[in-house]
């Protein structure tokens, strides 16, 4: 019986003490460094506009459908066309899903559609599935050059223009060789509306 | 497959090999009362205040029982500690959002299972728990849960190591010195760069951002209790617009169609509740904030895996680059690999702990091999629809970690008993979704979860040892300890638990109406996340084929339950084995003793954890993902 | 004598065998074995299902028939195990025919059958009679044949007092008379032991047994809880999996290669004990025989003859070497010793010198006192004596005669080399010094080669100073020595290996060397030994031959091999085992599987009668190898590993592929599916 009041003891005293120093402490003292070291980034990297209003965070991913727009990947990630942080997630379908062999079938037609391609002209993958998170801020390389042309037709903007924009929203992989690029779809869209 | 994606796998495999030695190194030292790290002048004193407060003899060691004891007393206080925060987060301070208490049975859910190191998350960070809840209730336990892995390792490693005594170490000294000498210092560096990534770390409310097209959807109208309002309507199909001859109306040859009210058996038309949906604008982005860093650090330093937003690692906050991903993929497995060259330190026997780490790195090879392969492939049903082959599987995956990163996280994830995903595990290909299902339940040995995966290898070994010991003609010995009955008993007792808590409960779930009702995907596949939840539960991975609605009374409970007995009816039986072990004496070698090092030991214990550990598993596994490969390469739909 | 073991499926081993078999279809024996009898309750609902069935009933009997035959096959392994037992021990038992026993009580005879006798009882024993039962000698001495239990049909000495007074029943006195004193109850001795233990009927598990045996029922668990779990999760997908399927499906997963064939190889490992002479306490100690890794041997009678012989003749300087040797051979002549003998042999080899008979030289033999140490012969105006140096040095210094240094030289030479010197004297001259040496038993070195390979240190043990000691030690390649033991020091020596973690076997005969036998882990007491050694041993050699242990250690690892191997290939079966059942069962709900069927099995009935059928066969098909036990040859852990692995493991994953495709083609041609 001793020994059991002494192990509890050691219990509650250790859970209160973890309880101060990793997660109080601890966290303050990430916050200090982060906040000196990285302030940009420790709060959201978000991207402010000339007149100070918040657009969004260049790491998260949103919805765009009009054509003078570059669209984002299909989004799981809460109502409407999601892209909403708070309720984060993919769609969940497995690989002999009907639901989702019938969003895509819906996606890629969509997509062929507002793209002028033909239908033997094979879709993305990412064009028309959904990520991870519902909030993928990219596209792959493929996808934005397929919307370069309707794009530009709907901005009366010429292609190597879009192109270049395309260029310098790329996200190269990390160190030359860690993951796959991709082209960073509200940071585009931005630069577009940007573009006089 | 391309070519940088091989370079990857190779700077990783490269990576992990170049801090193992140093990593293992520092865990003898910190394993040690009396070791030495850089960090004593800063935690020296501190560790001296917590065991003064706790009245703790650092001095004095344990046997088995009471280091068992003693964790299990810890495990139990931080369980209720935890429950009894998420239960009163509304009254605490710390909830910039408002969030309501927890639910009984999800915060029940929630406390075992990050007491168990599982991190199993029935319920959405983001829109659940408190800035409080998170930081403390949780994270105490990404601490605690990671160094009661560890201490449990280390207390086994001590009991082979040692001969002819009974003390395998001081629970509380291994707890806290692991803790703030091993945890804290890398977190607090890790989470920092993390950071430069673009990890947030801030205490601030969630921000509102101006959507650049704000757009209109449906929502269901909701009436004062937050209840969605319902209304009842006739249910209808479509059919063919047929003339006053009876023939189809075509428009451009194509027939049109016309809803049909569906009526029953006596003629009535059939009714149904549908949700009244109303019209809502959407104008903004809620971008979530918060402490994230801090906590991401040592979710996967300490392979718990719960994320902090739902998504996980896939969340563009909690794993914002490529390099963040590297990294925390390099983290996940630091530890456990380290821990193989601490065994082989210890036990004055280091090309054991590096052919144990071998054995380990050669299982883990395979699955990513594998997992990559089946996901660059894709699935042929949609390249049928057109989508480009090339592409391989996209759907829930993100762009900036693509196939190859997807697939190695998956890998990584649930050899270790970390749970953090980058993609859906869910959207996998059939065998793609295999290999992480799998993983687990090989029971987490492909270095594992911090602690676990040694203590689980190490039960395998003893019983490779077994029965090549006999093959040898002598009683088996391992490491000059003779394998007998007590050991055996011991370590097919952890075999015999894995697989009733796993196979048990998912059989339950299979055919009981609570079990099915959670599913998200029909067929194979539904059978596949019933059996994947139960298997990451007792496993402690936390990871899921996240469809699984799991939020319910019946989930919740059922889960929890399967979480304690995959942690400490695994354990206590490790211990037990270990009480017995560190009496024996040690023989020397001789010719006659094979060694426990070198290919032929290699070899020798993976054929025991694909024989003794996986075959078990195979019927199940074939009913669910083997199957529906097959049944993918048809073209089946559910 | 090495008994010819009988061949494996000798009729009269193998007919009473199957009657065997279905008796022990007992439940209460059947428990003993969990995985046979999970089998045999597999079987029963397997026969109950044939008349519940709506469909299918023939493929259900089939089934059923071949899960009995699986049951049956086990038993019959341990049936023939315990035959082949028997047929030894009933050469045994033949020595142990109820004979009549003379009592003595209160120094009075009285005729008693054999069976009354108790413990401490004395029995008298003259020529023709037949020992009733195991004893000591305490009067008198007696030669005995001992062939009824050693096959040896010279006889041997026994003798009250010294280290050969044990004597064991059923062997009969051929001259004089002795007294006995019981020393075991009827049913104790050694040989009703072996018997039980060899017939199977009295057989503990040992240790190592009893982990596999754990092994296997936790084994047997796991996959009757996969078993039983397939069934909801058919349900869920659909497929109505029948309860005979399932059963069959956990009866090919269950070890049952090596649950039925367990008990065989224990009971055949003992046997071959007995056929190697060996009468062994019980399967712990061959088992742990096995795992011995010191051998402390005795070096008199084990190591060398036992006596020292003469060597060679070194004279002293200005005296012929054919001289010095015919004094030493006339010196010797009377003396009747091994060295006195060997000295006359020597010189008749060397020289050519006859032996002469020394009544016939009119000689006196002047014989061996402790006070003289010295030994000699007497002629008219000759004297001739031989001795050790320091005696012979006094002698001719009595006598005024001169030692001189060349002798003294040879001596510390001889001596140094482990050998003893014996210096001859005619009168007061000193003729020089007979080289007297240990000599080391022929082939012993062989022996020794041979435990090194197989991982065991030999230490012998002697009361040789330890010149001497290191000398022989280095001819006979023992790898240490322990001179000038006491039984307390061998005691210590034992135990102190023993903490170091060895495993210790120890050879002995004396009763001095009970203690050390009861102490070493495995104790072998020679047959020629007492009584009180052959009871702190556990085994008894009755050929008495010390190396006799390299036997034992084979057996001990042979049926550790076994047991590993046959464990290692039954778990390997599995994965063929799979590829046959999972398909077929799952063909009928998802044909999208048939891929999976890579052994193209005819039809889903076919390949899991196929899988059932190999299951039952592979248990007849390695009942020769669990009899025989698998090969021991010492080539290091890791050689035998890795042989073993390539041809159990590796072949234990290939050859139910072979095996299951090829039934699946004579069952198909056959039409029996």
């Amino acid at each position: 019986m001793k020994t059991f009041f002494s192990e509890i003891r050691g219990a509650i005293v250790l859970t209160i003490m973890l309880a101060v120093v990793c997660c109080g402490l601890y966290p303050l003292v990430v916050f200090g460094f982060a906040q000196v070291l990285f302030p940009g980034k420790a709060n959201g990297s978000l991207i402010v506009d000339t007149k100070g209003v918040i657009r969004g965070s260049s790491l998260m991913g949103q919805s765009f459908t009009a054509d003078k727009y570059f669209h984002p990947r299909p989004s799981a990630a809460g109502i409407g066309n999601g892209y909403d942080p708070t309720s984060s997630g993919g769609s969940n379908l497995g690989p002999t899903s009907k639901k989702l062999a019938d969003s895509i079938t819906q996606n890629i037609s969509d997509y062929r559609a507002q793209n002028g391609l033909a239908t033997n002209v094979m879709v993305p993958a990412d064009a028309v599935t959904a990520s991870a998170s519902g909030l993928d801020p990219h596209i792959s390389l493929r996808n934005a050059d397929l919307q370069v042309a309707r794009v530009a037709k709907a901005r009366s903007l010429d292609e190597a223009k879009v192109r270049a924009l395309i260029q310098q929203n790329t996200d190269a992989a990390d160190l030359g060789f860690l993951g796959d690029p991709g082209v960073n779809v509200l940071k585009l869209n931005l630069a577009l509306d940007a573009v006089k | 497959m391309h070519s940088t994606d091989w370079l990857q796998l190779a700077v990783f495999i490269g990576a992990l090999v170049l801090i193992t030695k140093p990593m293992g190194l520092y865990l003898g030292q910190v394993l040690d009362v009396k070791g030495r790290t850089w960090f004593d002048f800063l935690f020296k004193p501190l560790e001296r205040l917590t065991y003064r407060l706790m009245g703790v003899d650092s001095e004095k060691e344990h046997d088995w029982k009471q280091y068992t004891f003693a964790m299990l007393m810890f495990s139990l206080v931080s369980c209720v500690f935890t429950y009894a925060v998420l239960r009163l987060q509304n009254h605490l301070p710390l909830n910039p959002q408002g969030f309501g208490p927890v639910s009984p049975d999800l915060a029940f859910n929630t406390a075992v299972s990050f007491t168990t190191n599982t991190n199993w998350q029935s319920y959405s960070g983001e829109s659940t728990m408190s800035y409080l809840s998170q930081m403390v209730a949780l994270v105490i336990h990404n601490f605690a849960s990671a160094a009661v892995g560890i201490a449990i390792a280390a207390a086994i490693v001590r009991a082979i190591a040692r001969h002819s005594g009974k003390t395998i170490g001081n629970f509380w000294v291994d707890l806290v010195r692991t803790t703030y000498y091993l945890l804290l210092p890398i977190c607090v560096v890790f989470a920092v760069v993390l950071v430069s990534q673009g990890m947030i770390q801030n205490f601030k409310p969630y921000t509102k951002a101006k959507l650049t097209e704000p757009y209109t959807t449906q929502v269901p109208k909701l009436d004062d209790k937050g209840q969605a309002v319902m209304t009842n309507v006739v249910v209808t199909t479509q059919s063919a617009k047929l003339d006053a001859q009876g023939k189809p109306v075509l428009t451009n040859g194509v027939a049109v169609m016309v809803d049909v009210p569906t009526l029953d058996a006596k003629g009535q038309p059939v009714m149904t509740n549908v949700a009244v949906m109303v019209d809502q604008k959407i104008e903004e982005q809620t971008i979530v904030q918060g402490p994230m860093a801090s906590q991401v650090a040592i979710k996967m330093l300490g392979t718990n895996g719960g994320g902090y937003a739902n998504a996980n690692a896939a969340f563009p906050f909690e794993n914002p680059t490529p390099l963040s991903n590297f990294l925390q993929m390099l983290s996940i497995f630091s530890i456990g690999s380290g821990l193989t060259y601490y065994l082989g330190r210890m036990v004055k026997n280091q090309s054991h702990g590096w052919s144990v780490w071998t054995c380990m790195m050669v299982m883990f090879l395979g699955g990513v091999l594998l997992c990559w392969w089946a996901e660059s492939k894709g699935n042929p049903i949609h390249q049928n629809l057109g989508v480009a082959v090339a592409d391989g599987n996209m759907e829930g995956k993100e762009v900036r970690f693509g196939i190859f990163n997807s697939a190695l996280f998956a890998t990584v994830t649930t050899d270790a008993s970390c749970g953090a995903v980058n993609s859906m595990h869910d959207s996998f290909t059939a065998l793609g979704g295999f290999v992480p299902l799998f993983n687990i339940q090989l029971g987490e040995i492909i270095i594992g979860g911090v602690g676990a995966g040694l203590y689980g290898m190490l039960v395998f070994v003893v019983l490779a040892v077994f029965i090549a010991g006999l093959m040898v003609g002598r009683t088996p010995e391992y490491l000059g300890k003779k394998i007998q009955s007590f050991e055996i008993k011991m370590a097919m007792l952890a075999m015999l638990i894995l697989a009733i808590d796993i196979l048990g409960f998912a059989a339950w779930a299979a055919v009981s109406d609570w079990g099915k009702a959670g599913l998200n995907n029909a067929g194979p596949h539904g059978l596949s996340e019933m059996l994947y939840a139960f298997t990451s539960a007792t496993g402690n991975n936390g990871s899921a084929f996240a469809g699984l609605s799991a939020n319910t009374p019946w989930y919740n409970t059922t889960l929890a339950i399967s979480m304690l007995i995959g942690r400490f009816l695994m354990i206590v039986p490790i211990m037990a084995m270990a009480g017995s072990l560190v009496r024996k004496k040690i023989a020397p070698p001789s010719v006659g003793t094979f060694p426990v090092s070198g290919g032929t030991f290699v070899i020798l214990l993976l054929g025991t954890v694909l024989l003794v550990g996986a075959l078990n598993f195979l019927p199940a596994l074939a009913l669910g993902p083997v199957v529906e490969h097959f049944l993918t390469l048809q073209g089946k739909l559910f | 004598m090495t008994q010819k073991s009988p061949s494996l499926f000798d009729w009269k081993i193998a007919g009473p065998a199957i009657g065997g078999s279905f008796q022990k279809l007992n439940p209460r024996l059947m428990i003993k074995n969990p995985v046979m009898f999970v089998t045999m309750v597999g079987a029963v609902l397997t026969t109950a299902g044939i008349f519940t069935a709506h469909a299918e009933r023939g493929f259900i009997a089939q089934l059923a028939v071949w899960l009995w035959f699986t049951v049956l096959f086990a038993n019959f392994a341990e049936a023939i195990a315990e035959g082949r037992g028997k047929a030894q021990a009933e050469s045994l038992r033949k020595a142990r025919k109820e004979t009549m026993a003379r009592r003595l009580v209160n120094g009075r005879e009285e005729k008693v059958p054999a069976p009354s006798l108790q413990k401490n009882d004395l029995v008298v024993c003259e020529a023709g009679d037949v020992i009733p039962a195991d004893g000591d000698v305490v009067e008198g001495i007696a030669s005995v044949d001992e062939a009824a239990i050693t096959g040896e049909s010279a006889p041997v000495i026994r003798e009250s007092g010294g280290d050969r007074s044990a004597v064991t029943g059923g062997t009969r006195v051929i001259s004089d008379r002795i007294v006995v004193r019981i020393t075991m109850d009827k049913g104790q001795g050694f040989l009703d032991r072996m018997i039980a233990l060899v017939e199977g009927a009295q057989r503990q598990k040992t240790p190592n047994e009893i982990a596999l045996t754990i092994l296997l029922s936790a084994l047997t668990l796991i996959f009757l809880l996969v078993c039983i779990t397939l069934k909801p999760f058919g349900i869920y997908s659909a497929a109505e999996f029948s309860i005979p399927v399932l059963i069959a499906l956990l009866v090919c997963l269950i070890p049952t290669t090596i649950g039925g064939l367990l008990s065989a190889i224990g009971i055949a490992g003992m046997d071959r004990v007995l056929q190697r002479n060996v009468l062994a306490m019980s399967g712990r100690a061959v088992e742990a025989a096995g795992d011995v890794d010191v051998l402390l041997l005795d070096k008199t009678g084990t190591i060398t003859l036992g006596n020292r012989m003469a060597t060679a003749f070194i004279p002293a300087p200005g005296v012929a070497p054919e001289r010095l040797a015919d004094a030493a051979q006339l010196a010797s002549l009377a003396d009747e010793t091994p060295e006195g003998r060997s000295i006359v042999v020597l010189a008749k080899e060397k020289f050519n010198l006859r032996a002469r008979d020394v009544t016939q030289v009119q000689g006196q033999f002047v014989p061996f006192t402790a006070q003289t140490r010295m030994s000699g012969v007497d002629f008219p105006g000759r004297s001739i004596r031989k001795g050790a140096a320091e005696a012979i040095r006094i002698h001719a210094d009595k006598l005024g005669g001169a030692f001189p240094t060349a002798i003294s030289q040879a001596v510390d030479e001889i001596s140094s080399s482990g050998g003893t010197p014996l210096v001859v004297a005619e009168g007061k001259e000193i003729l020089g010094v007979i080289h007297l040496k240990d000599v080391v038993k022929g082939g012993i070195k062989e022996r020794f080669a041979h435990l090194r390979k197989m991982g065991i240190r030999t230490v012998m043990i002697t009361g040789d100073n330890p010149l001497t000691a290191a000398a022989i030690a280095a001819e006979a390649g023992v790898d240490d020595f322990m001179a000038q033991a006491t039984p307390e020091q061998k005691l210590q020596r034992i135990r102190e290996e023993q903490a170091a973690g060895h495993l210790v076997a120890m050879t002995g005969d004396g009763t001095n060397d009970a203690p050390a036998l009861a102490q070493a882990d495995v104790g072998v007491a020679m047959n020629t030994g007492t009584q009180a050694a052959r009871e702190a041993g556990n085994m008894v050699d009755l050929d008495s031959n010390p190396t006799k242990l390299i036997d034992i250690v084979e057996i001990g690892k042979q049926m550790l091999i076994t047991r590993g191997a046959l464990t290692t290939f039954s778990i390997a079966n599995d994965i063929a085992k799979y590829f046959a059942i999972i398909p077929a069962m799952l063909m009928a709900t998802f044909p999208a599987i048939s891929p999976l069927n890579i052994m193209s099995l005819h039809s889903p009935t076919s390949a899991i009668l196929s899988a059932i059928i190999f299951n039952a066969l592979i248990i007849i098909a390695l009942i020769p190898l669990a009899l025989r036990g698998v090969k021991y040859t010492p080539i290091g852990a890791l050689a035998t590993l890795q042989r073993n692995l390539l041809i159990y493991g590796l072949g234990g994953v290939i050859i139910p592929f072979i095996g299951i495709k090829a039934i699946d083609i004579a069952i198909t041609t056959l039409k029996l599916v």
